[in-house]
């Protein structure tokens, strides 16, 4: 058995996009090509070629290539249309590659979806045994294996019950269940524990562990950075279809953070920094200042800060109404720690179309690290103007409590404001106070 | 995993995934490696078919049996048409068992694929097993079919001949017939979504170049008798009377000719359908 599991070498793939067909120059034109349109497809379909010609294409991933030995647990991320689920199908079986091969040694189980083929006219345990053989397992494997899935599932009462008139959860826990009973040799997951409720997706990532620790090859896709990083080992980042870093998880959840950031140098923001949103707003600086109204470029744990945005509506000169604006803190891990917000902190005035908001934290409640800032313009619920990872801002140690002592961040991210009382017990409490 | 599909293969399985290009083999055996998927999908289709329905299974009956007292009444009985002395209503019906086995098999599998967007989107398996499971789960419709058809063989006092023993083989072609077409037109649906409006029409047409209503042998050439039966349904047709019924509508070389238009139909199904498998999850 040789030790690589997968083994990918300069794989690609091409997708045809309906281009919005050529331009007539001439209504005649037009009406001999509406005509001939048809032959010119039958032709092609009887060759067996789609008929794509003159189609636009993309390619969705340009050039893959990378190892991954058995036992190996792989992390895939990078941004949307990166190519991660296309190289998972690939690898998958499920659609070709346009050009490359990989090599895959052992037995692959795919998961992109839980409970694919589930047919809502039949019962649970009927669905048990297509779904189960859907993805691969025999027979007898899944009757072995029943009365495990339907404990893992937590459904016994319903089992005889068709799908239909399961709640979603239900059928999330059974359709997990079923997979989570598969044995494969190198396992291919895509983002399927970003689905159902806290509890469930608690118990899918604890499931997850256990395969990722039972020496199984697993190749795992997700946007969630906490769970690449308790399953991974290892991470490979792709960047529009290529790969950009292949490494530890770590510094492959760094890298791939880091690229996500647009981190701006000094108080402007460039008009063509990566944004997203409708863009009728448009963030133009921003400024962190210190108690003193002095910018600063370090924040301190317990000290004030406090933020100023300048922004400009493009086309209104007069308030938009319903204009609100967020600032967001995560971790490194992309993870949200709060965000300060004008819709739910603030009841003033409604904001002019173009001008400075200022929000001040009168006493930061963050222990030292960095943190990234994401910053957010939206009119009801349409984002304007959103820029994440605006800024990474380092906090430095203070004295949150005034106590003389610096929380260690061991203690978590966020400090919060709290009183202590210790009575003796020969003294009632009240009376200590 | 104990997994069905590699159950043939060492532990030590080497899959390469690379573009293919141009006529691609078949991978029959990988079909029958999944043989467990194709029995569960069939069963699937025949357990949902009728679901929700109020009178379910006995659809499978008023189909041909409709048609049979309409075709009786209207071509038999007001237009006189001939039956090769077999009493009308046994006569076309004998015929429209096996062609509402190729009807409904023909338009199912067209469909099938389509229809199975999300499966092949999301999950590897041999595409073939989705159109051959929808044909073979319209025998267990073809058999309530077949009872009534017994029925009045019993009703009418006729003893099938001795080559009722043939009737398996009749069967199997207007399997390999319906599941041929089928294997083109759902090929093409994936793609081109005018499928759905052709297999209607088709079907109707089918119907009538069909030696259903109306006896072959009113074609008195033997050569021209013999070239019809390119349409392989009517080969079937014609097989189903002369092994149950006895007539003897010369069946040796139209059953010939209709074999090889359907095997033709078949392979040709078979090997465009493999060629187009690689963008069905693309473009479905």
């Amino acid at each position: 058995m040789s030790d690589i599991a997968v083994h990918i070498e300069d794989i690609g793939k091409e997708y045809h996009i309906g281009a919005m067909g050529k331009a007539h120059t001439t209504a005649r034109d037009a009406l001999v090509d509406t005509v001939m349109a048809p032959l010119r497809r039958v032709r092609s379909v009887l060759q067996g070629r789609a008929a794509v010609h003159d189609e636009e294409s993309f390619w969705a991933l340009k050039s893959v290539s990378f190892d991954v030995s058995h036992g190996e647990v792989v992390g895939i991320i990078g941004r949307n249309g990166a190519g991660k689920s296309t190289l998972l199908k690939i690898l998958a079986r499920i659609t070709e590659p346009t050009r490359g091969y990989a090599t895959v040694h052992g037995r692959v189980g795919a998961l992109l979806e839980v409970g694919t083929g589930f047919h809502p006219e039949l019962s649970g345990r009927e669905n048990v045994y297509l779904n189960g053989a859907i993805l691969g397992m025999s027979r007898q494997e899944i009757a072995r294996k029943f009365d495990e899935i339907v404990a893992f599932a937590n459904i016994e009462k319903f089992i005889d019950t068709p799908v239909k008139h399961y709640s979603s959860g239900m059928g999330l826990r059974l359709g997990f269940a079923v997979a989570a009973h598969l044995e494969p040799e190198i396992l291919i997951v895509d983002e399927v524990l970003a689905v159902g409720d806290t509890e469930f997706q608690r118990k899918c990532l604890g499931k997850m562990q256990d395969v990722s620790q039972s020496g199984r090859t697993v190749l795992f896709v997700s946007h969630n950075m906490g769970s690449v990083r308790a399953l991974c080992s290892r991470c490979v980042v792709l960047k529009s279809g290529t790969v950009e870093f292949d490494g530890s998880t770590d510094e492959g959840i760094g890298y791939y953070l880091a690229q996500a950031q647009v981190n701006i140098e000094g108080e402007e923001i460039p008009a063509d920094v990566r944004r997203e949103g409708s863009g009728i707003v448009r963030f133009e600086a921003m400024r962190l200042l210190n108690q003193y109204d002095e910018p600063i470029s370090v924040l301190t744990t317990g000290e004030a800060v406090t933020f100023e945005l300048d922004y400009r509506h493009v086309r209104l000169d007069t308030s938009p109404g319903n204009m609100f604006f967020f600032i967001h803190f995560n971790t490194l891990l992309g993870e949200r720690l709060f965000n300060l917000s004008t819709r739910y902190a603030y009841s003033g005035v409604f904001p002019p179309p173009s001008g400075t908001i200022r929000c001040t934290l009168p006493r930061l409640p963050l222990v030292p690290g960095s943190y990234i800032v994401e910053i957010t313009c939206k009119i009801d619920k349409e984002i304007y103007d959103h820029i994440s990872g605006i800024k990474t801002v380092q906090v430095s140690e203070g004295d949150y409590y005034g106590t003389g002592k610096v929380p260690p961040a061991s203690g978590g991210s966020m400090l919060i404001d709290q009183d202590w009382a210790i009575a003796d017990e020969r003294v009632p409490l009240l009376d200590a106070r | 995993m104990s997994s069905f599909p590699v159950k043939a293969q060492p532990s030590e399985q080497i899959t390469r995934i690379e573009p293919t290009h141009g006529w691609v083999s078949l991978k029959l055996n990988e079909v029958w490696n999944y043989r467990e998927l194709l029995y569960f999908l069939t069963w699937r289709d025949i357990k949902v078919r009728y679901k929700q329905t109020v009178i379910g299974a006995a659809w499978a009956i008023i189909q041909p049996l409709m048609t049979m007292i309409v075709f009786s009444l209207f071509f038999g009985g007001l237009a006189g048409i001939p039956s090769d002395g077999i009493p009308y209503p046994i006569f076309s019906y004998a015929a429209l068992v096996p062609w509402t086995f190729f009807a409904n098999g023909m338009q199912l599998s067209s469909q099938s694929l389509v229809g199975s967007s999300n499966l092949i989107k999301k999950v590897y398996f041999p595409r073939l097993t989705i159109p051959i499971a929808s044909v073979v789960s319209g025998v267990v419709d073809f058999m309530l079919a077949f009872v009534i058809l017994i029925i009045l063989m019993l009703i009418y006092g006729i003893v099938p001949t001795i080559n009722v023993i043939f009737l398996p083989f009749f069967l199997l072609l207007a399997f390999i017939t319906a599941l041929g077409v089928g294997l083109w037109l759902s090929a093409m649906n994936v793609q081109f979504r005018d499928v759905r409006y052709t297999v209607p029409f088709l079907t109707q047409f089918w119907l009538f170049i069909t030696p259903i209503a109306y006896p072959s042998s009113l074609i008195t050439n033997d050569l021209l008798r013999t070239l019809y039966a390119i349409n392989p349904m009517a080969g079937v047709v014609e097989g189903f009377r002369w092994a149950l019924l006895g007539t003897d509508t010369a069946p040796g070389p139209m059953i010939l000719v209709s074999t090889l238009a359907a095997v033709i139909l078949f392979v040709s199904g078979l090997f465009y359908f493999r060629r187009m498998e690689k963008s069905f999850a693309d473009v479905v």
